[in-house]
């Protein structure tokens, strides 16, 4: 049975790799300081999506993300490991938007594709860490969520046959296709770019990058549909304004705080044998250890 | 039926038992309701729901809902939302708390969606207070303040709902404290019929197979805690920090940075995403020092920060700051350990 997957990814700012350029002087962001990167785990995802590719030939995996028209960066890099094409959501009209508006634009944008079998994402986006978007995504399509997954143990008869990793051990679920199935960090690695898909799809852009080709490119590249990764707005989806963006977000953003700790008289020990032999002996004498 | 307008906790279990992470949060929520002036609800859903009262009521639970079917446990996502979602559609909780576990994490977002409230997940503090929208210059009393890091820690966010109800927010385990109100306080229990709150066609995801093995590393009851970050520089030099916490008799933690750089495994990451602790000596090696990874351990008792770089963010909340290399001094630590202690 050849599946419809889609495979939900983010654009993200490398929150973990923070260097000290990364805050600005008033204490906002420096987002040009933070290189962007694919979501680890939804390459897990995506791993995941290609393995059901392999075992069931026919399948297409497409990729949705939503963010700015640089997030085609992402779309290209999946197809370069092996995904079939993608699309960007993206819209002035989408942005400021909380987890709830975010899952309603995406959400829309799913109903866009017609028949799908598989939403496939990470479990959370490293920005937020909220893991809130794939389950909500689920309950707006009124279909089942498998949150957790570790492996895809397989889909016959129109069931998938999941592993999940929890707190405190693995449950194996089977749930009804379509359904949403979002991926742990702990599942397979995703696959690395492929030669000759990097070669095929290098020229693969998005509408507005395209724009920007010169007049040669812009031919060679309108000969080739499979090289155009689409932008659909929140029009094109018929997403209603009151429920997408600042707008549809139930969560407002009261206060923002660069993070001050109140600071406690630390001593300053030195690395030297007296120093720490001392500290040793007060931890003991005050019952600290010992 | 109840009133309305209340604090909500959705409990959850852990064999058998109230989990820790809902007793916390009962303990907040029962602060959170006086200063509101609202009852403090529970709602527990599961097979055998027998004496769960005598477990909730010292916390002051003034009203505990009772869902009883034998499907409904294990945990699965549809069963437990609807009964959520129709309870809440009749009973109107101002405020819902959940903790941030597998079960809060899967269940509140889909509450949340379907009832279009908006829902702040890990919190690390909650708070009453008066907000005013900045455009329309509404003003609204007494909403939930919703505190948490963001951005990888490096701001704190107070996130609010000011029109939306339930306002809802997930914590994890151990953020809160977890505190008797009163040993003979008893509320009212309230029985609904499983079958007027969840149809058949919400049992569509099956279980067929779960495997509980309780998690070999235990950093949240850990006296000592020795961890690393990613300054410790390699799986290897985790080595290190092994051998000085059984030398102390302590458990190793680590940040994100170590567990996402592969050094060591996540069930030791300490911090907002992590585990929350409150040792009595917590010695940290090569961290920096994010408000992630300090907002949970900063209750520590001691703190001991070893680090390259003297001015690491957390050398500020330290009691003792070491300057150098951890390569180096955690083994004059467990030198001079041994040579003092008998």
């Amino acid at each position: 049975m050849s599946l419809n997957i889609i495979v939900l990814a983010k654009q993200v700012p490398d929150t973990r790799n923070v260097g000290k350029d990364a805050m600005k002087e008033d204490g906002t962001i420096n987002r040009a300081a933070l290189p962007a990167i694919f979501n680890p785990e939804d390459l897990n995802a995506l791993e995941q999506a290609l393995r059901l590719k392999e075992t069931h030939p026919g399948t297409t995996v497409t990729m949705l993300t939503m963010g700015l028209p640089r997030a085609a960066e992402v779309i290209r890099e999946a197809i370069y490991r092996g995904a079939d094409g993608g699309i960007v959501l993206t819209d002035r009209a989408l942005g400021g938007a909380d987890t709830l508006a975010t899952s309603y634009s995406l959400a829309q944008a799913v109903k866009k594709f017609g028949k799908v079998d598989l939403i496939l994402g990470g479990r959370q986006a490293i920005d937020g860490d909220t893991a809130q978007v794939g389950p909500q995504i689920a309950e707006k399509l009124g279909i089942p969520q498998v949150t957790y997954a570790e492996e895809i143990l397989g889909v016959e008869n129109g069931r998938i046959t999941v592993k999940r990793r929890l707190e405190h051990g693995v449950e194996k679920v089977v749930a009804p296709l379509p359904c949403v199935v979002t991926v742990n960090g702990s599942a397979a690695e995703c696959r690395p770019r492929n030669a000759k898909r990097v070669m095929k799809y290098k020229r693969a852009l998005s509408t507005s990058e395209a724009a920007k080709l010169d007049e040669a490119a812009a031919a060679l590249y309108a000969a080739k549909p499979e090289l155009n990764i689409a932008e659909w707005s929140a029009a094109f989806v018929e997403a209603d304004p009151e429920q997408i963006g600042l707008a549809g977000s139930p969560t407002k953003v009261k206060a923002i705080e660069n993070v001050v700790f109140t600071a406690k008289e630390s001593r300053k020990l030195e690395n030297n044998d007296a120093q720490i032999e001392e500290l040793v002996k007060e931890l003991i004498a005050n019952h600290t250890i010992g | 039926m109840a009133d309305k307008n209340n604090l909500i906790v959705y409990c959850e279990f852990d064999e058998g038992r109230i989990a820790d992470v809902s007793l916390e949060l009962l303990t907040k929520g029962r602060v959170l309701a006086n200063r509101l002036g609202v009852k403090l609800e529970a709602i527990a859903i599961g097979d055998k729901l027998d004496g769960v009262e005598d477990q909730v009521f010292p916390y002051g639970v003034d009203t505990l809902y009772k869902v009883a079917d034998e499907r409904l446990f294990p945990y699965t996502s549809n069963p437990h939302a609807a009964i959520l979602i129709k309870l809440f559609r009749e009973i109107e909780p101002q405020v819902c708390l959940m903790g941030a576990t597998c079960i809060g994490r899967d269940l509140g977002p889909r509450v949340s969606s379907c009832l279009h409230s908006g829902l702040t997940a890990d919190c690390t503090a909650l708070e009453i207070g008066d907000h005013k929208d900045p455009k329309t210059g509404k003003e609204y009393t007494d909403l939930l303040y919703q505190i948490r890091p963001a951005f990888g820690g490096n701001i704190v966010a107070t996130i609010v709902n000011p029109d939306c109800r339930p306002q809802m927010a997930t914590v994890r385990e151990g953020v809160m404290k977890k505190e008797i109100f009163d040993e003979n306080h008893k509320g009212e229990i309230i029985e609904l019929d499983a079958k007027k709150y969840v149809d058949d066609t919400d049992f569509v995801v099956e279980i067929i197979d779960r495997h509980i093995e309780k998690s070999k590393v235990n950093i949240k009851n850990s006296p000592i805690i020795v961890a690393g970050g990613y300054g410790v520089g390699s799986k290897e030099n985790f080595q290190l920090l092994f051998d000085l916490a059984n030398t102390l008799g302590g458990e190793v933690g680590a940040s994100r940075a170590a567990v996402d750089a592969g050094f060591i495994e996540h069930e030791r990451q300490i911090g907002q995403t992590g585990v929350t602790v409150r040792p009595k000596l917590y010695i940290a090696c090569g961290i920096s020092g994010q408000i992630q990874h300090i907002a949970g351990m900063q209750e520590s008792s001691i703190i001991i920060s070893i680090n390259n770089d003297p001015n690491a963010p957390i050398n500020t909340i330290a009691d003792y700051v070491i300057t150098g290399d951890m390569e180096e001094v955690v083994p004059k630590l467990i030198k001079y350990y041994k040579k003092n202690s008998k």
